[in-house]
């Protein structure tokens, strides 16, 4: 005989449906149920499952409640969750794990806005299989016209939802019928009894075995071995596998999978294990290890749907921390799209904030990535909670709806009432189609200092070399797209932000942008690696760093001797200042150093 | 054709669950312990904790609140355990606590000063996260705990402010003082663990399994004749064929009769019984509704 499985499943419903009575009756007539845990059970089967204090008082679920049995076929984890409004958030908490849900409605009642909710609930959570128990049957005299009616109207509303595994079925929790054993006042129903049908129902398929993802949590180091340990999330994992480990992007293969009783052939999920890379690569606690066909993006921006879980509101512009499978970053919402409207079950109106126990859909900037896909998609790399970083709460249920590797809009101004629209084509799958890597090369020093000698030479190498490279000339610049500015500080400023907008996008498109500015004010360079970073792009600042009098001397175009004549004005190095870099990436001794080796030495840093 | 989708036994989910909520606690929190007791869910713990580490060590020791009034069998074992794994071992007395004053004892049980011990210990090591054996399926109150159950700078358990937990995604971030109580084995039951010791071939400290014991019955349960418990007047001491289904302090714990010598067996039994481990041997839980759920909130495991 097979080992039996588990199956997890969330049962919920309106305050007096009779949820913690049908679940009283599962255990009581699965003989799961001990004899000290039933006080009178034909009586209140209910009161079993309310195990606080508070609840016993008030008659009422507050937390989600664990509950177990078994039959030869099946183990069960039941999550017994509130059905209270005021506990939306105890509900999405029980239904994250759950397999398959069980709505209970009232017959005499029909399908109310609540079992809607949580039918709602149930399936933005990822849950394929629903059941609905038409309960208190006995008190509409096992009416079949009734069930057929309930029966519909929780179709339609599970079609809506796109829910395809469902099924009604007519019970007295109370009385026992239809539970455990099918029941003789229902003869008009053809179906099986609850109990028959979680034994029989297939979830196995419901987990991605297509894309492998096996986030590392922990490293095991003894002497002359080192192995990652972690969970399958998804797909399955064999030796001999190609994978990239992210965010890296390092390429390698399966050496070996295992756990402590020994090799393992395959793993899927949610199997824990230990994998072996082929190659010495630097992953830890973080890094990803994922098929290589199919990696999933490194995303630095969600479009997701948040279950607010705390008093204090969420507002836009506020930080949280995220964690998702093995990663802790900061995040920050940037907006808050709309508010699920819970009446309509439909996404409404942008919101000023949401508050507990709403829903809503916001999109958070991620300072570090994460591997991250949509929920439909992956139930594990797709799902995430925020922690507060004072009260150090768990605030917010996520489930990802979109994951960017491309950032968003840049900071700062944009026209009145534009919208951004997302790149339909990721900057990843552009980049390794065409086989390029954008970067922007930032050039700065004083006139005359050989900016533009080193960039043109390095255009020319970096293209010698196969790699798309563009020179944006800060003179060029200025005839046509900064053909408007002059020399004071704002009109240098301007220039420079623009001039970094276009390498931006350059780099992007995946050119080696190569920028050739004297830009003598630090905070437009910072405001230009900003915008960069931002993006989730290199930047690197080389300073050209030849002497003043070196520079004077060449005076190639006689600037310096038209500055030092008076005859020229606002001229960086004679009569304006020229910030040096506290900290380039790339510092070149324009008078000491060959442009070839100055070259090179940009190469070299670059990605 | 098509091709069934591969499935773990609900065993091997349980443990792998299991093994993940420890390997989260290794890398998210400072300085976490492993509490044991001898007892066959903090043996089960020892097993998950090879699972989680092996062939690295365990990057945790492993501490045991000593009543004082236990079974010698189970210090035995021990004692061997812990010099089989290679593993550090802290031994926390109650005894300790009573000499300095700092827990007074009030009749004959220990069970609820082992709390005083157990809070003095994890601040006296600073650790910030304790493993515990706790399942959900012991006891009502337990039902509704985490699996990272959050106590705050005082140790105390906060039922109506616990953390939302979701997924397999464990809040552990703590403040100053603050500390967790994990329980990795929450989703298991007493089938479930015995089931396990059964294909682990797990050794268990010899009082689990049938064996005779001089005993006398008190409020319906059978306790063992020791030094620090004996029959009062008309309480009849008998020999009897016993076994224990948990392992406390032996003033409060109590056997079952019982013709079990192996896992299988006490498997068959467990099947066929119609009384929780707790309600049937834990008088500690008796005492009143709410007894698990007020000492909970005062910092017990």
């Amino acid at each position: 005989m097979e080992a039996p499985s588990l199956l997890r499943l969330a049962a919920a419903g309106s305050v007096d449906d009779g949820k913690s009575t049908l679940i009283g009756r599962l255990l009581y007539d699965s003989k799961s149920l001990m004899a000290d845990q039933v006080a009178d059970a034909e009586v209140d089967l209910a009161r079993l499952t309310d195990g606080l204090r508070a609840e016993r008082e008030q008659g009422i679920t507050i937390d989600v409640a664990y509950r177990f049995f078994a039959t030869p076929e099946r183990s069960f984890i039941i999550a017994d969750t509130p059905g209270h409004v005021r506990y939306t958030r105890n509900m999405v908490t029980g239904a994250s794990t759950a397999d398959l849900a069980v709505v209970l409605v009232d017959a005499r009642n029909g399908v109310l806005e609540q079992s809607r909710r949580h039918a709602y609930l149930s399936a933005q959570l990822g849950i394929r299989h629903m059941v609905a128990c038409v309960n208190k049957m006995d008190l509409v005299d096992w009416d079949e016209e009734r069930f057929r009616q309930i029966e519909r109207e929780f179709g339609d509303v599970l079609r809506e939802l796109g829910v395809e595994d469902a099924i009604a079925i007519p019970i007295s929790a109370l009385h026992g019928d239809n539970v455990v054993e099918p029941s003789e006042n229902a003869p008009w129903y053809d179906g099986p009894p609850l109990l028959r049908h979680l034994e029989q129902v297939e979830v196995a398929r419901d987990r991605n075995l297509d894309e492998v993802r096996f986030p590392v949590q922990w490293v095991i180091r003894a002497t002359d071995y080192r192995g990652y340990a972690g969970q399958m999330a998804s797909g399955m994992l064999r030796a001999g596998d190609e994978v990239v480990v992210l965010p890296s992007g390092e390429r390698t293969t399966v050496e070996r999978v295992e756990t402590l009783d020994g090799p393992v052939e395959v793993a899927f999920p949610p199997m824990s294990v230990v994998v072996h890379l082929a190659n010495d690569i630097d992953a830890g606690r973080g890094s990803m290890i994922c098929g290589a066909e199919t990696p999933p993006p490194v995303a630095r921006r969600l479009d997701a749907r948040l279950c607010w879980m705390t008093d204090a509101p969420l507002r836009p512009g506020a930080r949280y921390q995220l964690k998702q499978t093995t990663r802790r970053v900061r995040a920050s919402v940037e907006s808050i799209d709309s508010r699920v409207d819970l009446a309509r079950l439909r996404d409404g109106r942008p919101a000023a904030e949401l508050q507990l126990n709403d829903i809503g859909r916001v999109h958070l900037d991620l300072a570090t990535p994460i591997m991250a896909e949509p929920y439909t998609r992956n139930r594990v790399t797709g799902a995430f909670i925020l922690i507060d970083e004072k009260s150090r709460d768990t605030v917010a249920a996520g489930t990802v709806l979109e994951a960017y590797e491309d950032p968003g809009p840049p900071t700062g101004p944009h026209s009145p009432g534009v919208i951004w629209h997302e790149p339909a084509l990721p900057r990843r799958q552009r980049w390794s189609r065409l086989g390029v890597r954008g970067a922007t090369v930032w050039l700065t020093g004083l006139p005359a200092s050989g900016k533009s000698t080193i960039a043109e030479e390095l255009e020319r190498r970096l293209v010698a070399l196969g790699r798309p490279a563009y020179l944006l000339d800060g003179e060029n610049v200025r005839h046509g797209l900064s053909g408007d500015l002059g020399f004071s500080p704002a009109d240098r400023s301007e220039h420079a932000r623009r001039v970094a907008s276009v390498a931006r996008m350059f780099a992007d498109a995946g050119l080696v942008t190569i920028v050739a500015l004297v830009s003598p004010a630090a905070a437009d360079r910072q405001w230009a690696r900003q915008l960069h970073n931002e993006a989730g792009l290199e930047f690197i600042e080389a300073w050209v760093d030849t002497p003043l009098d070196e520079c004077e001397r060449r005076d190639p175009h006689g600037l310096y001797a038209r500055a030092r004549a008076g005859r020229l004005r606002g001229f960086t190095g004679v009569d304006a200042p020229y910030e040096p870099p506290m900290a380039a990436d790339v510092r070149l001794r324009g008078a000491e150093e060959s442009v070839e080796q100055s070259v090179e030495r940009v190469i070299s840093a670059l990605p | 054709m098509e091709i069934s989708a591969p499935t773990l036994s609900q065993l091997r989910e349980l443990e792998a669950e299991s093994v993940h909520i420890m390997r989260e606690v290794a890398a998210e929190l400072e300085r976490p312990v492993l509490l044991f007791s001898g007892g066959k869910d903090s043996i089960v713990l020892l097993r998950l904790a090879e699972k989680a580490f092996r062939p690295g060590q365990f990057p945790f020791p492993i501490m045991h609140v000593d009543t004082g009034h236990n079974f010698p069998e189970v210090l035995e074992f021990r004692d061997r355990r812990v010099a089989e794994l290679g593993e550090n071992l802290i031994v926390a007395k109650v005894q300790d606590s009573i000499d300095s004053g700092r827990a007074v004892e009030q009749g004959l049980s220990r069970n609820r000063l082992q709390t005083v011990t157990l809070l003095d210990a994890i601040a006296e090591h600073r650790f910030d996260a304790a493993f515990g054996g706790a399942r959900r399926d012991e006891e009502r109150a337990r039902a509704k705990e985490r699996i990272f159950s959050f106590r705050d700078a005082h140790g105390q358990w906060e039922p109506r402010a616990q953390r939302p937990e979701l997924w397999n995604l464990y809040n552990g971030v703590l403040g100053p003082g603050e500390t967790v109580r994990v329980f990795p084995i929450s989703n298991w039951t007493e089938l479930d663990v015995w089931r396990y010791i059964a294909e682990e071939g797990l050794e268990l400290p010899s009082i689990y399994y049938a064996h005779e014991r001089e005993v006398f019955e008190r409020d319906g349960m059978l306790y063992a004749v020791s030094e620090w418990l004996r029959p009062s007047d008309g309480e009849v001491p008998k020999t009897v064929r016993v076994r224990y289904r948990t392992v406390g302090d032996m003033t409060i714990t109590g056997a079952v009769e019982s013709d079990a010598t192996h896992p299988d067996a006490v498997i068959a039994e467990t099947v066929a019984t119609r009384l929780t481990e707790r309600g049937a041997t834990r008088a500690d839980d008796r005492t009143s509704e709410a007894a698990m759920e007020d000492r909970k909130r005062e910092g017990y495991f």
